[in-house]
């Protein structure tokens, strides 16, 4: 199995650097941003990463701002909310935007990679199927 | 007391007014009819005495002195006067000018009697005509003398004639006003000349005040009321008779002659003292009616104020706790992310030799259990606030209970618990948020079980329409265990209270399901006594 390189963005800094090392001991490569405008640059300059968790309140531009944008930017791109127990609801919305799954937090940390793994491996099969499609399109007009 | 002096000063006016008009009319109109009597009889005994002298003045002037002085003659006349006029006249004498009488016929032999010493002869000997006073004379009974002069050349006589006290007595004793009035007559000195009154036969005192008060009234009638000397109130009507000579007086009692007056007086005062007490009894009614209504109104300002500040405390509470649990939780998060991070480290080889490893372990499994905890801590602090499953649906309340019940049956079971249910079919439908309902229920339901951890025991729930609170329904959740001692009744649902020991409980359970019952317009309270168990109860509106 590839490694799964992924977003963390959360406005508590130390939470996410705590969470990036735990992540990468366990064989998930992070990167982290502080905000929804620095999650976007970090995405536009990371082309590789494949999924995003998201928290839902942060100062700024919000969690489901960030995912719409993100959405908009990266349709194949996987995000996973994260929510207080106050903001389950947005969460629900953020769901119906097209995020993959949320979890509450604190949440505990094999769940989180439990998800993150999930979310990846379906951005792989997506994007193998893509590829699958793109091939056989190609196989094709190829005239093979 | 106002209100008494204002009821009763109408009442006042009202009785005062019309009684004094009814006094002034009264009196006036007693007055008149008095006068009248008074005045019409003296005409009649002034025309009665009128009418003798004349009779007696024709007698004389139609006969010769000579004819009058022969007794058989004079016999002849009285016969004839008597006749025409009744037996009025007693006898007729002729009296010369020295008082010795001439002539006499009637039934007593007084020819040649002796006036000359008589008073009314002395009166009499120079008028030409004479009506005496009453008196007993010779003959020792009442009467009165009507003496006429006649002249014949060098000699005049007086012819006199004997009236009967009798009937001219008749002429006032007739004479009657209501039950004590009664007519008599005075003479100048005071002496009756009728037959008096039977309750005084003596003659009565301070009269002289009517001579002059007499003369001068209107119509020479005068209308007055007069004390006697035996205390007694009388009103009189006194009218002169015989050119002021004699006195008619009608006499009668003051308090018989205005009996209406004072029947009328009596009915006033009977008013009075019925309409004052209904008055009384009425202001007492409705202040006393009023005073309860404003100390019932004060009752209920006071309970609702509480509720207000109860509500508002909570709500307050909440928000505060809302706040707490949210700034809490990313800390706690932080921390236990940090813990893990330590224990992640702790499993590199470096660290495998140390000696403290299964202290750090523990440690750091100690610092997730307890942040587990703050974790669930804030959870209820935010469920107590926060709009849970929100969402409304019309349900049948019963079902909710039932659904509960099964869900915690097993726990009840392994408590050594019974949950027993007496469930009113016909419940409406209610508009509610079911998962609300439900942990209020669940709340309940395992406080009750916790209470009865060590005895055991039933919990028993009931539902029926609310007979203290119209259009209410009441669920009534009851166990048998230990209860709540009085001096926690009033703080159960208070957030953060608890009995549990650290660590067990939040103390939020109760004031979540205060809030929740609150927010769906209901109410919850609770009623225990140690050792008996505790009711709570809770009301939800049906809508219509």
């Amino acid at each position: 199995m590839t490694t799964p390189n992924i977003l963390l963005v959360d406005d508590e800094v130390p939470f996410v650097e705590t969470m990036i090392k735990r992540l990468d001991k366990r064989g998930i490569s992070a990167m982290s941003a502080s905000s929804g405008d620095e999650a976007l640059i970090q995405l536009e300059h990371h082309p590789g990463l494949e999924a995003v968790v998201l928290d839902v309140k942060m100062p700024g531009m919000d969690g489901i701002e960030t995912l719409k944008e993100i959405k908009k930017r990266y349709p194949l791109k996987e995000v996973i909310m994260l929510t207080g127990h106050a903001t389950v609801e947005t969460a629900i919305d953020g769901m119906k935007l097209g995020a993959f799954d949320y979890l509450m937090k604190p949440c505990e940390l094999d769940a989180l990679i439990a998800k993150v793994r999930e979310a990846v491996k379906k951005k792989h099969d997506h994007d193998l199927k893509i590829q699958q499609a793109s091939i056989d399109k190609l196989m094709l007009t190829r005239g093979f | 007391m106002t209100a008494i002096v204002v009821s009763f000063a109408p009442l006042v006016i009202v009785i005062g007014i019309l009684l004094h008009q009814f006094n002034v009319s009264y009196q006036e109109k007693t007055y008149a009819h008095l006068t009248e009597l008074v005045q019409k009889h003296a005409q009649n005994i002034d025309t009665f005495l009128t009418e003798k002298m004349a009779n007696l003045r024709q007698t004389a002037v139609n006969n010769s002195i000579e004819s009058l002085c022969e007794s058989e003659f004079l016999r002849e006349k009285l016969q004839n006067l008597r006749s025409e006029y009744g037996n009025m006249f007693v006898d007729l004498g002729v009296v010369d000018e020295n008082g010795v009488q001439l002539a006499y016929a009637g039934p007593f032999e007084l020819k040649n009697a002796t006036y000359a010493d008589a008073d009314w002869f002395k009166a009499a000997l120079p008028i030409d005509m004479f009506i005496s006073d009453v008196f007993t004379g010779l003959r020792g009974h009442p009467h009165f003398i009507v003496a006429v002069k006649k002249y014949e050349s060098d000699r005049g006589i007086l012819l006199r004639a004997t009236i009967d006290f009798k009937a001219f007595n008749s002429l006032v004793q007739n004479l009657k006003v209501g039950q004590t009035g009664y007519a008599y007559i005075l003479n100048r000195k005071g002496e009756f000349q009728t037959s008096p009154p039977l309750e005084y036969q003596a003659s009565p005192t301070g009269y002289e005040f009517f001579w002059n008060a007499v003369a001068k009234a209107k119509n020479k009638v005068l209308v007055t009321q007069w004390k006697d000397d035996d205390g007694t109130n009388n009103l009189y009507a006194v009218a002169g008779l015989k050119d002021g000579q004699w006195l008619l007086i009608v006499k009668q009692q003051t308090k018989d002659a205005f009996s209406d007056l004072h029947r009328m007086r009596m009915i006033a005062v009977i008013i009075f003292i019925i309409g004052g007490i209904s008055i009384l009894m009425m202001v007492y009614y409705t202040t006393r009616r009023m005073v309860r209504r404003i100390r019932r109104a004060d009752k209920d300002k006071e309970a609702m104020n509480q509720q207000v500040i109860e509500t508002g405390k909570m709500a307050s509470i909440g928000e505060l706790a809302a706040g707490i649990a949210h700034e809490i939780n990313n800390p706690v998060a932080i921390m236990v992310e940090e813990a893990g991070w330590i224990g992640d480290l702790l499993e590199e080889e470096e660290f495998a030799k140390s000696a403290n490893l299964e202290e750090f372990q523990r440690a750091l499994k100690q610092i997730n259990t307890q942040g587990r905890r703050c974790k669930e801590i804030t959870h209820k602090l935010l469920s107590f606030a926060r709009k849970t499953d929100a969402t409304v649906k019309d349900v049948q309340l019963n079902d909710i209970i039932m659904e509960i019940v099964n869900l915690s049956s097993q726990m009840a079971k392994y408590n050594k618990v019974t949950i027993e249910t007496k469930l009113q079919e016909t419940l409406p439908y209610i508009t509610i948020s079911p998962s609300e309902m439900q942990q209020v229920l669940l709340n309940l339901i395992n406080n009750a079980l916790d209470a009865m951890e060590k005895s055991g025991g039933t919990i028993q729930i009931s539902t029926k329409i609310s007979e203290i609170e119209p259009g209410h329904i009441v669920i009534v959740i009851q166990d048998n265990g230990p209860g709540i001692p009085e001096a926690n009744l009033s703080r159960v649902f208070d957030p953060f209270f608890t009995t549990k020991p650290v660590g067990k409980g939040t103390g939020l359970g109760l004031s979540i399901c205060y809030g929740i019952i609150n927010k769906m317009g209901g109410k919850i309270d609770v009623q225990s006594s140690p050792g008996q168990g505790a009711r709570f109860r809770i009301w939800i509106p049906v809508q219509k």
